[in-house]
């Protein structure tokens, strides 16, 4: 004889959890933390590289990078002037989970850092599955891969909170839809906040920055009630 | 390849609700079958979490338990009809109404639902 026992539980619980302990302990040190997610070379890095050096006079900032193998984003990270950077090698692994991002912490000092960026395994399909715990997610696409990935890879598009579409410039080259891949996404994700720009010229950047400033500010000022 | 991180969650999730299923003894119950259900939007493949689920769940109490996945399609519901339909090709607009101001309504499930665990036997129970 077998009896039922019913569950009902996320199966990413246990990853969820470890991802509100993240944050808690982000929370506690007033450290405000983005999650960059994109296929590879859609320019995870040329953002955190344009993000480090248009802020870094007003925020100290700090970025933990997961890749299958090498430290050359950390590198990129470091030349570019973040205060402390950090790589994971996942070894294989596709994504960044919860329990990565907690042991990577501390070799951070929170306390000297106003944000930290993580930068994920470049992969459309396996890191919206894990929660790290950051404030907020940010898919990063980038012109020459395509209108039609809201289409194709529609979780990543329904689970994150900001998009950036990337190299703008080369619109007048490529064959790219925008319209028709802002219809997939509104679909998706009504009303999701998003920047167009071009990490190589400049472009559109300074409105992402002043968005980053200001979540960062907000951060640091928590509302008083 | 995320499914083995994935699969290795169902298998401490089943562990941790057979475990509490008999506090009166010691030992967790033999697991027999795991209901999932699992939403088109997950992109979690059932052949990939099978494989490694017959691998790590060997020597535990639900080695040789059966997986049964319930796979939720894709919904959008239109915010002007209330038409409900499935997400399908490249065209997401209502096809009823037109409309382009749509949510999604069914698809993004992924949980376990409930494990059958063999029924310890009352004598073996201890008071």
């Amino acid at each position: 004889m077998t009896k039922r026992i019913p569950v009902v539980e996320k199966i990413m619980s246990a990853n969820d959890r470890v991802a509100a302990e993240n944050r808690a302990h982000l929370d506690a040190a007033c450290v405000y933390s983005l999650n960059f997610m994109a296929s590879p070379g859609a320019g995870k890095t040329s953002l955190v590289e344009r993000t480090i050096q248009g802020l870094q006079d007003r925020l100290r900032l700090a970025v933990i990078n997961g890749d299958i193998a090498t430290s050359l984003d950390a590198d990129r990270a470091d030349a570019a002037g973040a205060v402390k950077s950090v790589q994971i090698n996942t070894g294989g692994n596709c994504h960044l989970d919860a329990i990565m991002l907690q042991d990577a912490m501390p070799q951070l000092t929170l306390g000297e850092i106003d944000l930290l960026i993580v930068e994920n395994v470049g992969n459309l399909i396996c890191p919206s599955n894990f929660q790290l715990g950051t404030h907020k997610s940010v898919l990063v696409a980038s012109i020459p891969e395509g209108a039609d990935k809201p289409y194709k890879y529609p979780g990543i598009y329904r689970g994150v909170d900001v998009l950036v579409i990337n190299k703008i410039d080369l619109l007048p080259y490529v064959p790219f839809d925008m319209d028709y891949f802002r219809r997939g996404v509104e679909a998706l994700n009504p009303g999701l906040e998003t920047f167009a720009l071009s990490c190589k010229t400049g472009e559109g950047v300074n409105a992402w920055l002043d968005w980053v400033a200001n979540e960062v500010e907000a951060e640091r000022q928590p509302s008083v009630w | 390849m995320h499914e083995l991180a994935i699969t290795a969650s169902v298998l401490n999730l089943a562990l941790q609700y057979a475990g509490n299923a008999q506090p009166e003894t010691a030992h967790t119950p033999h697991i027999t079958d795991l209901h999932l259900v699992i939403g088109q939007l997950s992109s979690v493949i059932d052949d990939s979490v099978q494989f490694y689920w017959d691998i790590i769940s060997q020597n535990t109490p639900a080695e040789g338990s059966r997986l049964h996945f319930r796979r939720i399609p894709a919904e959008f519901e239109c915010e002007i009809c209330y038409a409900h339909y499935p997400m399908h090709g490249d065209d997401f607009t209502c096809p009823e109404c037109g409309s382009a101001e749509v949510r999604i309504a069914a698809g993004e499930e992924f949980y376990l639902e409930a494990i059958d665990v063999d029924e310890v036997n009352e004598k073996e129970v201890t008071p």
